[in-house]
């Protein structure tokens, strides 16, 4: 997964979309949910809540018992087994429906523990300033570039059959550095702001400081973080299942994975085993990485996709509008000069 | 000069951390993993590769913390990262030297390509936002959101199968000896296609993302509008003004995310059966051999640290501002 750097560290969020004064009371209703007008977080946030609903009832909606045996072994998606069944005959829609649970609630604790994480490490380094600053940081930016996958794997494989909890704790102890680097650099530019100097002038305690005048302002940052935790723990709690090292007794889409991997599910052609559980992954990761561009281009309107760029003008030729620019088109002929003068 | 030694320095800082974390990693086992080995390959160990096994799980009860410690360093400084469970009586540096060319070949040269082609179709998405490559970014983001084992296995079941061009699984045609010759060379080309696609695909988008956004944000800078009045032809502006101050932020992401990418293709050469790192590292968890998983591990930090300082020095080419002092 490659992680780009977010544009919202480019922007500044006093002038920002975030930091307009709020209008007249009658006006906020309709504006705390400005965020979904956009289209892409709409979407996103959808599909989110349809997962979310899943991995709720998801347990008591599935048709079968995941772990239960039948004697329709290796069957095609039909009427009765909407995405077919395994070697042993179980029902791999109801695999799904009940894995739900365990990837939403590992990517939740895990983004969760690791949003905590970044929020501590980061905007302390940026708001502290001087030694603690350079030996946060310099921590941060060892976990940045130790790789990962590979130390999760390893801490992971230590222990025996490992819980989705224990897997959660694990990924988000390792997965905080990123959001705590954008955070620190977003608090230092923070630090040095009039309203902030003023609440120091008028004696506010640093805590009180970092809480009510520094961490409203990084909210956009810290939710992008956050999700992009989430999608970086879902991948990495599926990874581990695939690979098996986590616990295979509990059912998630990375189980059902394994099971197809290892029963050599491709090379009897049993397509349906590996697919829902691949395109479930995906879905989920576009839902999330469609509310961070909401997020991104709700904070910096300039990244949205611009509509129409092409106009067509009164005498039929055509000009494409661009950021800073005002296309300036050359007359076709001649045009007399306005006659009007302006008033002195 | 004072850039490059501060990154250097950083770099040495890293490498001690994570060798340190190797060192405490495998006191975390539980039991006595060297005890079992020695049971099941009874008489066959030597006691030089005992001593050698137990100094690297800590199991030398004589010595306390700080003196297994400094022992670490001294096995780790003779190049000696203890012998494999798996491939008994196999030193693990063997075992990776005989597999880290695979990875550095497929994983290396896809990372490399994936940055520059998604950098490309970045400045173009960028520059003419608004255009058609708009509306391909929700299927890139699709596309980057599959995990790239997951699409690897798709890839077998499409493109591989008896009879097809593209081997499902391995990196060379069993049966040929690894050598730069003229049978080894194709068929090793051949073996790598399938994964190295599935790679790109997958890794490329977030590229395209980032690029996107850094010309949309510079693309209104005043020293663009500037260069438009001067005159200068479009392709000129895009490239030599807008992209080249777009591309710093995307170089350093580039070192950043390293990491993460890396991770990533490791499970594309297990999915593939690739004889490189990922796959090495797969068997060792599936056997608990704990001295090759910490070997692959340290080697795979080192590899990224190393990787990191070359996108360092590229930045310091990119960026004169770093040279001034």
């Amino acid at each position: 997964m490659a992680i780009s750097p977010s544009s919202i560290e480019q922007v500044i969020p006093g002038q920002g979309a975030m930091a307009q004064p709020s209008a007249a009371p009658g006006r906020a209703k309709r504006r705390r949910f400005r965020f979904l007008a956009n289209a892409k977080a709409a979407t996103g946030v959808v599909i989110l809540a349809v997962y979310g609903l899943f991995a709720i009832i998801g347990q008591w909606v599935a048709p079968y018992d995941p772990d239960a045996r039948s004697s329709d072994v290796l069957q095609a998606p039909s009427a009765r087994h909407w995405f077919g069944t395994t070697h042993l005959g179980q029902d791999i829609f109801s695999q799904i429906l009940v894995g739900a649970r365990s990837v939403m609630v590992v990517g939740l604790i895990a983004g969760v523990l690791a949003t905590i994480l970044s929020i501590l490490i980061g905007v302390t380094a940026g708001y502290l300033g001087g030694a603690a600053d350079e030996g946060l940081s310099a921590l941060s930016n060892v976990f940045l570039v130790i790789p990962a996958l590979p130390l999760i794997i390893i801490v992971t494989s230590i222990v025996d059959q490992a819980s989705d909890t224990l897997v959660a704790l694990i990924i988000g102890c390792t997965s905080w550095a990123w959001g705590a680097r954008v955070l620190r650099a977003q608090t230092l530019s923070l630090r040095r702001r009039d309203y902030v100097e003023a609440a120091r002038a008028t004696g506010e305690r640093t805590g009180r400081i970092i809480l009510f005048e520094i961490l409203p302002n990084l909210t956009a940052i810290i939710a992008s973080g956050f999700v992009g935790t989430v999608i970086f723990a879902v991948m990495s709690e599926i990874t581990l299942a695939f690979i098996g090292i986590s616990s295979i007794s509990s059912w998630n889409w990375g189980t059902i994975l394994f099971w197809a991997q290892g029963q050599q599910a491709l090379a009897q052609g049993a397509w349906w085993w590996f697919v829902p559980a691949g395109l479930a992954i995906a879905l989920l990761g576009t839902a999330l990485a469609l509310i961070n561009f909401g997020i991104d281009e709700f904070v910096s309107p300039r990244l949205r996709s611009a509509g129409r760029t092409r106009i067509r003008t009164a005498d039929g030729r055509t000009a494409r509008m661009r950021v800073g620019f005002t296309p300036v088109l050359a007359p076709t002929r001649p045009v007399p000069a306005p006659r009007e003068e302006v008033a002195p | 000069m004072r850039f490059l030694l501060q990154r250097v320095a950083f770099y040495l800082f890293t490498a001690w951390a994570a060798i340190t974390l190797n060192f405490f990693i495998p006191r975390l086992v539980p039991g006595d993993p060297v005890q079992s080995l020695i049971s099941r390959n009874q008489g066959r160990i030597s006691a030089d590769a005992v001593q050698s096994l137990r100094v690297l799980f800590g199991l030398d009860k004589n010595e306390n913390v700080w003196e297994q410690y400094l022992d670490y360093w001294r096995q780790l400084f003779h190049g000696d990262l203890g012998l494999s469970f798996t491939f008994f009586p196999t030193p693990v540096s063997t075992v990776i030297g005989d597999s880290l060319p695979w990875t550095v070949g497929l994983v290396g040269i896809t990372t490399i390509v994936s940055f520059l082609l998604g950098t490309a179709l970045g400045v173009g998405a960028g520059w003419r936002r608004g255009s058609w490559i708009d509306g391909l970014l929700p299927a890139t983001t699709f596309l980057s959101s599959i995990p790239y084992f997951w699409l690897g296995l798709v890839a077998i079941a499409l493109f591989a199968g008896p009879g097809s061009f593209f081997p499902s699984s391995g990196g060379y045609e069993p049966g040929l000896v690894p050598a730069f010759d003229q049978y080894f060379i194709p068929s090793a080309i051949q073996h790598s296609i399938l994964p190295a696609a599935t790679i790109l695909v997958s890794s490329m988008s977030g590229w395209i993302l980032s690029m996107r956004n850094m010309m949309v944000t510079v693309s209104s800078e005043d020293y663009i509008t500037v260069a438009h009045a001067k005159g200068l032809s479009e392709r000129r502006v895009a490239l030599s003004y807008a992209a080249r101050n777009a591309l710093l932020p995307n170089v350093s992401g580039f070192a950043l995310s390293l990491g993460f990418i890396v991770g990533g293709t490791l499970l594309v050469e297990i999915v593939f059966s690739y004889p490189g790192l990922g796959y090495q590292l797969f068997q060792a968890v599936g056997a608990k051999d704990y001295p090759l998983m910490q070997g692959i591990f340290l080697i795979i930090t080192i590899s990224v640290l190393v990787a990191n300082l070359l996108a360092d020095v590229a930045y310091l080419l990119l960026d004169p501002r770093t040279r001034k002092s």
